[in-house]
């Protein structure tokens, strides 16, 4: 493989609700092709550091640089700032599904807003995508009507209506089965390797993270910095941490089979 | 994909080829992303629907330069007229990772029964849905207030459970909260009525009536109607708004797998609140609005101050005041009802929660208006 381009830098990157320091000092870099892993306890602000990468909340400190511009993403005038955006697709935690939308149009939506499309043929791009989520046949139901693992499936289906370059998902497996998230693990290999997009992806599921990661960060809540970076599998393999090695072997120190 | 930034793209393109042995070849070429306009499958269809149907169909990728899910969405549409015209597929020309997705994208059945047909059901079947989903939700409104006034008798036994502090805030909203809307308003609606009689009145030199006018306008009927279209507006919507949101949110849902009722906790303080808050703003807005015509009075048509007082306390019986300040009860009553009944039968989304707002509003106003109407006809029967 060639020297991997960077796709998104973060630098001295801190975050904090008015006084309240959220994490501080985070620098890593996302290249082209990565499955970037965000990892940490509940609340640790992995969340938050997802907000500030789609650019919905402003750093405190430090830079968020795209590939292709040359300025920090919050340098930039908010012209510039949207073109950038469009290249993105987010999943976001609690699905965040427009409730008076039925599935199909939730889809339609940013197609709609965003490309020339023939209404036909966006509705055969909406069933598509929730075809890839499982959801077939759903498409004229609201969100009101169907399960949470199905919302955020959904929530799945509508971060890649664009066909997007970067995309970000917020626990993308919580509240699935092992089936379903495994074949959530399937897709999200295969829309990085047929669709070369990159993708950063918050989550807990060990198995999940150990089968796709392909680089990640660890946010520590109580020193509010990372304490460490590089792919799952290495860091089960060759972290001395053990506030590291104890997440990723849910505390059962020992039992090291990815 | 392969990422070839470097030349200009060629646009994407489909090639339709009968082969000698009786197969079809589709031929792709080009950039086939989502800004592009993408050809359709019409030909494809016309090729497979021509006798003699095709014997298999094969793909030729060779000049394919990336692609979307636009293709994705065009080849499962040639599938599924494959397999409907028994034609087999050989996806070997097509590129591995539209295969793995095509393969991914079917991987989960449609489940049984989940589809919906849109067809829209006959006239008839329509009008008798509305029908019974009118007749539906006045059954729930009686239900409702039926539901109330239990609830308040709970109250009055001291079995009815709710938060002091939640009563207290609802109190503070909307009594001292509308003091400044309450007084601009009343104050308005005194000067016009004081403006609207001194013409009249001027006419046959009994200006000094305006002070009747105006005295009794307000106390008996204004006042309470102001207060109650103002209150409806801000605090009306405003529980709407807010219990709809948590009927979204499966906060009452919450509320009720507790066991506290959704009746006592969220829709009993709010009409406590309002019965108590809507008689102190209607004598608040009596006042202004009185305050209104004496500045009419004694600015424009120049009566003396001590006058315009006297004609007004021998104009305003204690009786009108008590009418203006009953309705004002009852007004709070109703405003509360509509407010919380369309709020907690909200739907589930945010549109769902616009048209509980809009619907509190519109309800408690016309409900307001119509109560107006019937006391003040009874009041004309019983003669006071
Ligand atoms: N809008 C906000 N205002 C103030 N503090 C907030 C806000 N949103 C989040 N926080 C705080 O920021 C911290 C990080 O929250 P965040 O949602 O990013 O956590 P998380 O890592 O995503 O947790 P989880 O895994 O449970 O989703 C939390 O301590 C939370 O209290
Ligand atoms: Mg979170």
């Amino acid at each position: 493989m060639s020297a991997p381009t960077p796709k998104i830098t973060v630098s001295n990157l801190t975050m904090a609700f008015g006084s309240y320091l959220v994490m501080q000092e985070l620098s890593f870099t996302v290249n082209r092709g990565d499955i970037f892993i965000i990892m940490g306890g509940s609340g640790c602000g992995k969340s938050t550091l997802l907000r500030h990468l789609v650019g919905l909340q402003r750093p405190t400190a430090g830079t968020v640089l795209y590939e292709g511009s040359r300025t920090g993403f919050w340098e930039m005038a908010p012209e510039e700032r949207e073109p950038v955006m469009r290249r993105f697709g987010m999943l976001f935690q609690s699905g965040a599904l427009w409730s008076s939308l039925t599935l199909a149009e939730n889809i339609a939506l940013p197609l709609r807003e965003y490309t020339r499309l023939s209404a036909a043929d966006i509705r055969d791009l909406a069933s598509l995508k929730l075809a890839l989520v499982g959801l077939s046949g759903f498409e004229e139901y609201y969100p009101s009507e169907i399960s949470g693992g199905m919302k955020k499936r959904a929530g799945l289906a509508r971060a890649m209506a664009l066909d997007p370059d970067i995309l970000f998902f917020d626990e993308p497996s919580a509240g699935l089965d092992p089936i379903s998230s495994r074949l959530l693990d399937d897709l999200i290999l295969e829309l990085r390797d047929s669709l070369g997009a990159t993708i950063v992806v918050v989550t807990h599921e060990l198995a999940s993270l150990f089968a796709i990661g392909s680089n990640s960060v660890f946010l520590d809540p109580v020193s509010k910095r990372m304490i460490a970076s590089g792919c799952p599998k290495q860091l089960l393999a060759e972290s001395e941490d053990p506030r590291v090695l104890g997440f990723l072997t849910r505390g059962e120190d020992g039992l090291t089979t990815p | 994909m392969a990422e070839t930034d470097s030349t200009v793209p060629k646009r994407c393109d489909l090639e339709v080829e009968k082969l000698p042995d009786g197969g079809v070849r589709l031929t792709l070429s080009g950039a086939w992303t989502l800004s592009e306009t993408l050809p359709s499958a019409e030909q494809v269809l016309v090729e497979l629907a021509r006798e003699p149907t095709p014997t298999y169909i094969t793909f030729d990728a060779g000049e394919l330069d990336r692609w979307e899910s636009g293709l994705l969405t065009l080849l499962l549409k040639i599938r599924g007229e494959c397999s409907s015209r028994g034609v087999p597929i050989r996806p070997e020309g097509l590129p591995d990772g539209v295969r793995r997705l095509l393969t991914l994208a079917t991987a989960i059945p449609e489940r049984k029964g989940a589809r919906r047909d849109g067809t829209r059901p006959p006239f008839l079947v329509r009008v008798a849905d509305a029908t019974i989903s009118t007749w539906n939700a006045v059954q729930e409104m009686l239900d409702f207030i039926g539901e109330a006034f239990l609830s308040g008798i709970r109250l009055f036994r001291g079995k009815a459970r709710f938060r002091r502090s939640d009563f207290l805030l609802i109190v503070q909203e909307c009594g001292a909260g509308s003091f400044g809307i309450v007084s601009l308003i009343s104050l308005l609606v005194g000067l016009i009525l004081a403006f609207v009689g001194a013409i009249q009145l001027q006419m046959f030199g009994a200006q000094l009536y305006v002070a009747n006018l105006v005295g009794i306008g307000m106390v008996r009927e204004m006042g309470a109607v102001m207060a109650g279209i103002i209150v409806t507006g801000r605090t009306g919507a405003s529980f709407a708004a807010q219990l709809g949101t948590m009927q979204v949110n499966e906060e009452i849902d919450a509320l009720q797998t507790l066991g506290i009722a959704p009746m006592d906790f969220l829709v009993l303080p709010r009409m406590l609140a309002l019965c108590l808050m809507m008689p102190l703003l209607c004598l608040y807005a009596d006042l202004m609005g009185v305050l209104g015509g004496f500045i009419v009075g004694v600015f424009m048509l120049d009566i003396p101050p001590a006058q315009y007082y006297l004609q007004t306390c021998g104009a305003v019986r204690l009786n009108d005041l008590f009418i203006g300040v009953f309705m004002s009860s009852v007004f709070g009553i109703l405003i509360a009802l509509t407010g919380c009944h369309r709020g907690i039968h909200c739907g589930r989304s945010a549109s769902a929660v616009g048209v509980a707002t809009t619907s509190a509003v519109v309800t408690g106003i016309v409900s307001i208006i119509v109560a107006t109407a019937v006391i003040t006809i009874l009041c004309y029967i019983i003669g006071i």
